[in-house]
């Protein structure tokens, strides 16, 4: 039998090791969690910074006892193989952990223990945590922004109208399913309007009119992403092929277009779009602030989706535009039935990241007098009877855009997983 | 003698200040069978990407079916609708089945109707012996089979002319008997091809005329039999003895 030795495990003595090993951790994770949360410093009679450091050998000569290759217990390998390769990796696992477990009390007690939900005037808010009552109070102005209470049906309808038509391409029949392109790109985003229009600003049908200065929380910020979305796509895949095309002029065109667009802020140009634009049209006509915001916005992010759409134009080989060419298909037939299939398919995570970027700069419109989710909290926080919540509102707010951006990108994830296929 | 198909004349193409194609002359009849060979970067290739203007000449004038081929060819699409082209690397479309790869452009190109060009596609997958395969996509299938299913889909244009560019320099030994039968059955069938290839037995097989390049230049230009039993320039003995 094999001498017991401390610092180099093998699989001889795997059970004394294993036993031992997660005995320390263990040992180093009940010290680090009783200091945290009962405050009880069990190593006390250890001399001074020792006390710190304590935890941290223990577990480190753990793990290092239970690191035996091959161990032939399933938990143990996938253990060593993810968090345990090395003293270093094991080191980090530990320093992770260990602040995790540190950081969990305060923030716990912060957020639940000692938040307050009750009541709905700053008085409730006595506790030293949080003060969720100022999200519950000012919930309705966080969704609907300066819309009037009593119409915020209109806006719901006007949800559901959007999402339902939205639905309408799985449940096309199977010979209308070659205008579904032509149905997104083009009359989805007129209907869309048309029921945004008539619904939510009203005007007409015994609806009152509601201004768009009025509009705001995170509806608006619904309403800008959908348009900008759904019609920076179609303008970027336009201009993806323009910068790649045959003809000088239109080459030159893109070649403009997206080095502008992208040379410059998205700030200036919504300042642009609402304070310089209105005094280069004459004086007659009107447009509302809110489309010029959506149309400055599209205008930006398409140049974006552009140059992420003309890399996968790129990454296609040569050969698929040989074949389509040599079969006596024209520039139009090509890209429509061979390239763009392909090519949209490879820059899905691309352009969901465009499109992530895009709903994360809506906040920006605030520049312009548009108070979005981002934008009415903004503005809360600087009500003289509701001072020193803004952190709430902050959590809040990355709480709710955290849900909107992981939705998309799972959905994103799963596009990819449909559309795949072997090469 | 009948109006040849093809004919090039006098033609020059150039890559930068590189001369791929020096002084080109060709004709090809109708229904005849040419194999074209000669060592990596002779222009091979190049030659029969300007039969249907995959590549543009610089000089001198080509004229497929007719037509000729410039800048100011309104209507190229048509020409190449005429001319079949397998190429080496299959190029099948990886998005599409098999069979929507066969009925694509005769739907979208020559406006059959979609019944029509199925039945037309799985009729040509069957001569090719993958008419089974057809609901698969090309990257489930082995290359002889991707190979053979291009050459179906060229087909279904119904085309006056296929080219063939090295069809089976990306395929293993095995499969490229199968790939070879094909092409067999295909030039037995009275189809005009030019095909680029090393297989020197299936130009004894099939070709009419054997065409060897070097350099950009055509050396030597002769019937099969001839060609093989007493080539006349030195470039080609050594080749030959090399690759048989």
């Amino acid at each position: 039998m094999q001498t017991f030795n401390f610092l180099k495990p093998n699989r001889d003595n795997i059970k004394n090791y294993s036993i031992i090993g997660s005995f320390l951790v263990l040992v180093s994770l009940i010290d680090v969690i009783s200091n945290a949360f009962l405050k009880i410093n069990l190593t006390s009679f250890l001399p001074g910074s020792l006390t710190t450091l304590f935890p941290l050998v223990i577990g480190l000569i753990g793990l290092n006892m239970m690191r035996i290759d091959y161990s032939g217990n399933k938990s143990l390998d996938l253990l060593n193989k993810n968090i345990n390769t090395n003293n270093f990796n094991a080191l980090l696992t530990l320093l992770i952990l260990f602040s995790i477990i540190k950081a969990l009390p305060q923030s716990l007690s912060w957020m639940i223990f000692d938040a307050t939900i009750s009541g709905d005037s700053k008085d409730a808010c006595t506790g030293t945590g949080a003060c969720w009552t100022y999200i519950k109070v000012w919930f309705r102005r966080f969704m609907y922004g300066m819309y009037p209470n009593e119409f915020h049906w209109r806006i719901n309808t006007a949800f559901i109208l959007v999402i339902a038509l939205g639905f309408v391409g799985y449940f096309m029949k199977e010979n209308l399913k070659k205008y579904l392109a032509l149905y997104y790109v083009i009359i989805y985003p007129v209907i869309a309007y048309l029921v945004i229009y008539y619904l939510i600003s009203g005007g007409s049908f015994g609806l009152q009119w509601v201004e768009t200065g009025a509009w705001g929380g995170l509806s608006l910020t619904f309403i800008v992403s959908f348009f900008c979305l759904i019609f920076c796509f179609p303008l970027g895949m336009i201009f993806a092929l323009g910068r790649r095309s045959n003809l000088p002029v239109i080459k030159y065109i893109s070649i403009c277009y997206i080095e502008f667009w992208r040379g410059v802020p998205l700030i200036t140009v919504l300042f642009m779009s609402s304070v310089m634009f209105p005094m280069f049209l004459p004086e007659d006509f009107f447009m509302d602030k809110l489309v010029r915001v959506i149309i400055a916005i599209t205008l930006f992010e398409a140049a974006y989706c552009a140059e992420v759409i003309r890399g996968g134009l790129q990454s296609l080989p040569r050969g698929q535009y040989d074949a389509a060419k040599s079969l006596g298909m024209g520039y139009w037939k090509m890209h429509i039935f061979v390239i763009l299939p392909q090519a949209l398919k490879l820059v899905i995570p691309g352009i969901a990241n465009t499109f992530l970027a895009l709903v994360k700069d809506t906040p920006l419109i605030f520049v312009v007098g548009l108070a979005e989710l981002a934008g009415m909290l903004a503005l809360a926080k600087t009500n003289p009877k509701w001072l020193g919540f803004a952190m709430e509102g902050y959590i809040f707010a990355s709480i709710v855009f955290w849900i909107i951006c992981y939705a998309m990108s799972k959905y994103s994830y799963n596009l990819e997983a449909k559309y795949k296929t072997e090469r | 003698m009948s109006d040849p198909i093809i004919k090039i004349q006098n033609m020059n193409k150039w890559f930068g200040d590189f001369q791929v194609l020096k002084n080109i002359n060709l004709e090809v009849e109708a229904n005849k069978k040419i194999v074209v060979c000669g060592p990596s970067g002779s222009g091979k290739s190049t030659l029969i990407r300007c039969i249907n203007r995959l590549e543009e000449h610089q000089e001198g004038d080509i004229i497929v079916d007719g037509n000729e081929l410039s800048e100011k060819t309104k209507d190229i699409e048509k020409i190449r609708a005429e001319v079949g082209m397998v190429f080496q690397q299959f190029n099948l479309f990886p998005h599409l089945s098999i069979l929507d790869n066969c009925t694509l452009a005769p739907i979208w190109v020559k406006k059959m109707p979609k019944k029509e060009a199925q039945e037309l596609a799985l009729d040509q997958l069957k001569k090719v012996q993958i008419d089974d395969q057809a609901n698969k996509f090309p990257g489930q299938l082995s290359g002889g089979q991707q190979q053979r299913c291009a050459i179906a889909r060229a087909l279904c244009m119904q085309p006056k002319i296929m080219l063939f560019d090295e069809p089976t320099s990306a395929l293993d030994p095995e499969m490229i008997k199968e790939v070879l039968d094909a092409m067999v059955s295909l030039a037995k069938g009275g189809m005009t091809m030019i095909v680029v290839t090393h297989e020197m037995g299936f130009a004894k097989e099939v070709a009419d005329e054997v065409i060897f390049m070097d350099e950009g230049m055509i050396i030597e230009k002769a019937d099969t039999k001839e060609f093989f039993a007493n080539p006349k320039s030195d470039r080609t003995k050594l080749f030959l003895s090399q690759i048989l």
